[in-house]
């Protein structure tokens, strides 16, 4: 077979033409929509990730034009790659939404399930999935895992018992990073993520671990309870940057720049990594070029209580007369 | 005019007979309905010296739960805010400090938190949405007041009264 020859494979019935060593979920991404199955674990951007975290399972229920015979398991389409004929069910086949249900909730067998608390809520892909995919309990009568709490820098927040095991900031700290300093210690039920010897992050594009974490395992700690994510307004921004691209999704509250992330596209995968100088230190809209309000999808939470204009019209802020006239009632002696 | 349906109906006015012409029957029987209510129960009362019961299920202002320790229940989540119809709660969270873990139940805790009572509509959303069973629209209406900005309730009219939970038994 040519190199350059397209292979056909039809998923939930779509049929898509795609190049050979495409994998199942690429294939499924280029058609879009709801039958692109979730991932947790795979990251585009990120070599070798995928394959952990078994919620992209799908059914292959004809193997290929050559080979009919059906896949005997469900497989991880983020790591199987399409054969020419290769007919694959996703969200009709029961078998397949069954599995993935009980993986979201293996997932959350040691999720501490601390949402309130979490900086992530609301834009976390766990909560995603288990709205989507999982049951409204747990059947889990155990004690959760618990760890005692590892400082890894002034920058990054790690809460270990929020973490799926995805391996993504790994992957982060292997392909950005040139001196990596934390991975996976432990095996099986032990493994955590942790930084060598305690040794902190300083490499200049470890803050994309926060971006690329599914959960809220690693957070901002400059952001860290300052504000929820729905409250916040993603503006999009970039800069002159010597290290990076520097285009990025600066949250305002008011006239204030909470948080810096790098821009996340439909699947919550960054669109480039951004460097820390950028994320961390440029919290000034004057640093910054506005390109205009980030287009939240409405289904989103973070698309809630929001209004289109970049600022809202000042109405008595800049009448002196009003202020005047309202001193009174703008008067508060103490904030409670 | 031919009617379009056939609803309408006629009223007859006979003329009045001489009774009815000297007015004085009708006028004493409507002074006979108005005396009778002398004697009846009164339907008011004189608030605020006596007050009615609220139904059970009356939502009136908000108030912040202590739980059985008496540690603020709060952990500022935001889901209130957020499912908030009219805006009128904010909220900044904060980090709990240690030694202060008899004072907050969770890790983060709402510094400020405000309710504008001008916006609150009492539909009771925020009991409804929150995870903690922090909130409760369980107290009286909300007193009137002359300035605007008094109508904005922070902590200290919002959190309730500590509590010792062996004396409710």
């Amino acid at each position: 077979m040519a190199d350059n020859e397209k292979l056909k494979v039809s998923i939930d019935g779509i049929q898509v033409e795609v190049a050979p060593g495409t994998t199942i979920l690429n294939a499924a991404r280029q058609i879009g929509g709801d039958i692109v199955p979730p991932a947790m674990c795979y990251y585009s951007k990120l070599q070798g990730s995928g394959g952990k975290c078994r919620t992209c399972l799908v059914k292959v229920s004809k193997g290929s034009e050559k080979d009919p015979r059906p896949m005997p398991k469900l497989v991880a389409s983020c790591r199987t790659t399409v054969m020419d004929g290769m007919e694959v069910q996703n969200i009709t086949s029961n078998e397949v939404l069954e599995a993935r249900k009980g993986v979201v909730e293996m997932l959350l067998i040691n999720h501490p399930l601390d949402c309130p608390i979490c900086d992530q809520a609301g834009e976390c892909h766990l909560q995603d999935l288990g709205f989507e995919h999982g049951a409204a309990a747990t059947r889990y009568e155990f004690e959760r895992r618990t760890f005692e709490r590892i400082d890894i820098g002034d920058k990054i927040q790690l809460h270990m018992t929020r973490c799926i095991l995805c391996y993504r900031c790994v992957f982060v700290a292997d392909q950005l990073t040139d001196k990596r300093v934390h991975g996976v210690l432990g095996r099986g039920d032990a493994a955590e993520i942790s930084t060598y010897i305690e040794k902190a992050i300083d490499n200049n594009f470890s803050g994309n671990v926060i971006d690329v974490c599914p959960v809220g395992a690693l957070t901002d700690k400059t952001f860290r309870f300052k504000n929820r994510v729905w409250f916040t307004k993603p503006v999009d921004a970039h800069r002159d940057c010597p290290d990076c691209a520097g285009k990025v999704t600066l949250w305002y509250k008011g006239e204030e720049v909470l948080r810096v992330t790098a821009r996340k596209d439909q699947y919550g995968e960054v669109e480039a990594f951004i460097c820390n100088t950028c994320r961390f230190d440029k919290k000034q809209t004057s640093d910054w070029v506005i390109e205009g309000p980030r287009k939240v999808a409405h289904t989103s939470v973070i698309s809630a209580n929001h209004y289109e204009t970049l600022k809202p019209l000042p109405v008595v802020k800049e009448n002196p007369k009003l202020q005047e006239a309202n001193k009174y009632q703008f008067e508060r002696s103490v904030r409670l | 005019m031919e009617p379009l349906s056939n609803r309408k109906k006629v009223l007859e006015q006979k003329p009045m007979n001489f009774w009815e012409r000297m007015y004085l029957p009708a006028v004493l029987k409507g002074m006979g309905v108005t005396i009778k209510h002398f004697f009846r129960k009164k339907a008011t009362v004189s608030y605020p010296e006596v007050a009615r019961p609220y139904s059970k299920n009356y939502r009136g202002l908000h108030s912040l739960k202590r739980d059985e320790e008496g540690r603020e229940r709060c952990t500022a989540c935001g889901l209130c805010a957020l499912s908030c119809p009219a805006e009128a709660i904010t909220m900044i969270s904060a980090e709990r400090k240690k030694g202060e873990e008899h004072l907050y139940r969770e890790e983060k805790y709402a510094a400020v938190y405000e309710i504008n009572m001008l916006r609150c509509i009492f539909c009771g959303l925020c009991e409804e949405a929150c995870p903690k069973e922090a909130i409760y629209l369980d107290g009286p209406h909300v007193p009137a007041d002359y300035l605007r900005k008094d109508f904005i309730y922070g902590k200290d009219k919002l959190v309730e009264e500590r509590f010792d939970l062996h004396s409710l038994r």
